[in-house]
């Protein structure tokens, strides 16, 4: 078995002449739970996209387990960011979770039981079978992202890649998704998650990536997510929020920057 | 009346007429539907206005009127029109909604240049071209029909084939990439279908007016359902209605043109959708605000009535006084009917009822939806 399930090696990331993502290597091994932080605008989603093969890179390579994207599209699993799509689009839940399998049933043949099952299942995990026909314009912040990640587990990938899973949901929802994260885990996936709050970064993910265009740091929690480096991460924005919150105690951002 | 519909059946023009506006209809109303839902109904009135140009070159080309011909045209000069907007936008600073004003009216202005050259040449057949402006549904012929129906049906065919890709395509197309399906291909597919579908009913409604038929039937459908499958055969069901009583009404009424009364007939439809649909229909929405604001307002006198010591109605209508104004009396006299309270000359009692709704306010918090 082949143990590191990311690797990223210098890549690089424009949109015209503006480069959004500057040299990055990591690599990520197996059975990691990875943050991804960063301020608006680091290049986050552009990070995760260019692993997808998204987006084209200017110049750098990612393998996962080893072999290019393309080879081993069906080992990974993606998570949108929940604004991406039109939520008042004429679909139920069920027939979007569905869609994680369009890709197993191939060219023009059709769903029938067996994915409805699996998609049933998914949305059991997530406490959202009771939504299953509801159409997904009546649903709740929280309800959408549930949707979109029962989408992900019937894709049966190894690498999670989710964009923002966190973002607008309520703690219930919160700890569900969490709850999904760690047992994901405990099944020897590997899952890298855009996280928005810095709070609760070391309690949620056991490896971080800090990210600001460059990768500012990367590894465990415990050693890389230092007052330092979120202060370097976020040098161009305001840290009001880090400083009242009080919560990093070996915090070196200065009081002068608020 | 009957009698009168049965002897426009049996009629053979107006048969070949009617059978050319279902067609039209039909297809326009369910490639319409991915055009309203993936917002490109501008998109459709580009490529119809560009389709002009085509239609004269394909003449000038090869000097037959014959509409396999001269639709072949309008179709390379549609598809063409889509290649150099999506250019435009990729390669310049121009946005999409730039790109296709500026395709649209180039093309549509050379298409009309070129056909007030074509009219000055010393050649009778040309007259036929201007119809494809506004179109003239009279003039459709046996082989006119045969043409469109090939072409609707394969375009039909094509998108019942790849209906879950093209739900992928409209809804999630970037997670559509993920699971392995060429969305790139598939939109360039799905837009050389509602091309088709364009140059379908161009001889009918031409290319002027012919994008309100991607558009109107499609939104109308909308209105009534939440589920692609059924918003697709309604917007269809909309569009051939829409056929049928235009081609009907200008043949029973001298001289009225088919084109635009379809479009019309189809803008009836729409509009009738956006008013009385069941869940989206603005009337429905209207009645649930008013309902709701009514709702709010009964319960603020209950809970004052609730609380307050005198019971007196000028004092609650004191206390009011910034909420309804005049209308307070009114509420009061429709919830002395819904017998949520009684009135004794110039005081208030709660009965059971409003207790127990004042009751259920206190301890649930708020009971709206
Ligand atoms: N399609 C695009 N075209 C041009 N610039 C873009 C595009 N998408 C993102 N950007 C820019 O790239 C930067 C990084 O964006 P993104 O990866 O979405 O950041 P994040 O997800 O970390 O908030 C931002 O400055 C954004 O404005
Ligand atoms: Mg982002």
């Amino acid at each position: 078995m082949y143990n590191k399930a990311l690797e990223v090696n210098s890549l690089t990331v424009a949109y015209h002449d503006n480069p959004v993502l500057w040299d990055i290597n990591v690599s990520v091994p197996e059975g990691v739970l990875m943050g991804i932080v960063g301020p608006n605008g680091a290049g986050k989603s552009t990070f995760i996209k260019s692993v997808l093969g998204l987006i084209k890179p200017v110049a750098g390579s990612t393998k996962i387990y080893g072999k290019p994207y393309k080879e081993i599209r069906k080992k990974v699993a993606y998570v949108p960011q929940r604004g991406s799509v039109d939520w008042d689009f004429p679909t139920t839940v069920l027939d979007v979770v569905t869609m994680g399998l369009y890709g197993d049933l191939g060219w023009i043949k059709r769903p029938g039981k067996k994915e409805k099952e699996t998609a049933l299942y998914a949305l059991d995990k997530l406490g959202m079978e009771q939504y299953k026909n509801r159409q997904i314009s009546m649903l709740s912040g929280g309800q959408q992202q549930r949707t979109f990640l029962a989408r992900a587990l019937v894709q049966k990938a190894d690498l999670y890649l989710m964009d923002e899973p966190f973002q607008g949901v309520d703690a219930f929802t919160e700890k569900i998704i969490v709850n999904l994260l760690k047992e994901l885990k405990r099944e020897g996936k590997t899952i890298v998650a855009v996280h928005h709050d810095l709070e609760t970064v070391s309690e949620y993910f056991d490896w971080v990536m800090m990210l600001n265009t460059r990768c500012i740091a990367f590894g465990p929690c415990e050693d890389i997510f230092v007052g330092e480096n979120i202060k370097k991460t976020y040098c161009n924005q305001p840290v009001y929020s880090l400083v009242t919150k009080n919560n990093f105690k070996n915090s070196y951002v200065s009081e002068e920057r608020v | 009346m009957i009698d009168n519909i049965t002897y426009l059946f049996k009629d053979y023009t107006l048969k070949t007429v009617i059978l050319g506006c279902v067609i039209l209809g039909i297809t326009s109303g369910i490639l319409g539907t991915f055009a309203v839902l993936r917002k490109q109904s501008l998109l459709g009135d580009a490529i119809s206005h560009s389709a002009l140009p085509g239609i004269v070159i394909a003449f000038l080309l090869t000097g037959s009127r014959s509409p396999v011909i001269l639709l072949t045209g309008a179709l390379f000069a549609g598809w063409f029109s889509s290649l150099c907007m999506m250019l435009i936008v990729r390669y310049t600073k121009i946005k999409y909604d730039g790109a296709l004003a500026i395709i649209l009216s180039v093309f549509f202005g050379f298409g009309m240049v070129m056909l007030s050259i074509v009219q000055k040449l010393p050649n009778s057949r040309q007259a036929g071209l201007n119809k494809f402006l506004f179109g003239q549904a009279a003039t459709l012929l046996r082989e006119d029909i045969f043409t469109m129906g090939i072409l609707a049906a394969v375009s039909l065919l094509i998108t019942f084939a790849l209906w879950k890709e093209f739900k992928l395509l409209s809804f999630n197309s970037e997670f559509g990439n993920i699971v392995g399906f060429p969305m790139k291909k598939l939109d360039l597919l799905l837009t050389c279908l509602i091309v088709i579908s364009i140059v379908v009913g161009l001889q009918t409604v031409g290319v002027v007016l012919m994008s309100a038929m991607l558009i109107a039937p499609a939104a109308a459908s909308r209105q009534w359902t939440d589920r692609l499958e059924i918003m697709a055969v309604l917007g269809g069901l909309f569009g051939a209605l829409s056929g049928i009583t235009g081609a009907i009404i200008s043949s029973s009424t001298s001289k009225m043109p088919t084109g635009p009364l379809i479009v019309l007939v189809s803008f009836i439809i729409f509009l009738f959708s956006l008013l009385f649909a069941p869940k989206r229909g603005i009337l429905k929405k209207l009645y649930y605000t008013y309902n709701n604001n009514l709702k709010i307002k009964q319960d603020i006198i209950l809970t004052n009535l609730y609380h307050s010591e005198t019971k007196n109605i000028d004092s609650i209508i004191q206390n009011e006084l910034w909420v309804f104004d005049k209308k307070l009396i009114k509420i009061i006299k429709k919830m002395e009917q819904a017998n949520l309270l009684k009135r004794h000359d110039q005081s208030l009692e709660l009965t059971l009822t409003g207790l127990k709704r004042v009751k259920h306010i206190l301890l649930v918090g708020d009971s709206y939806e």
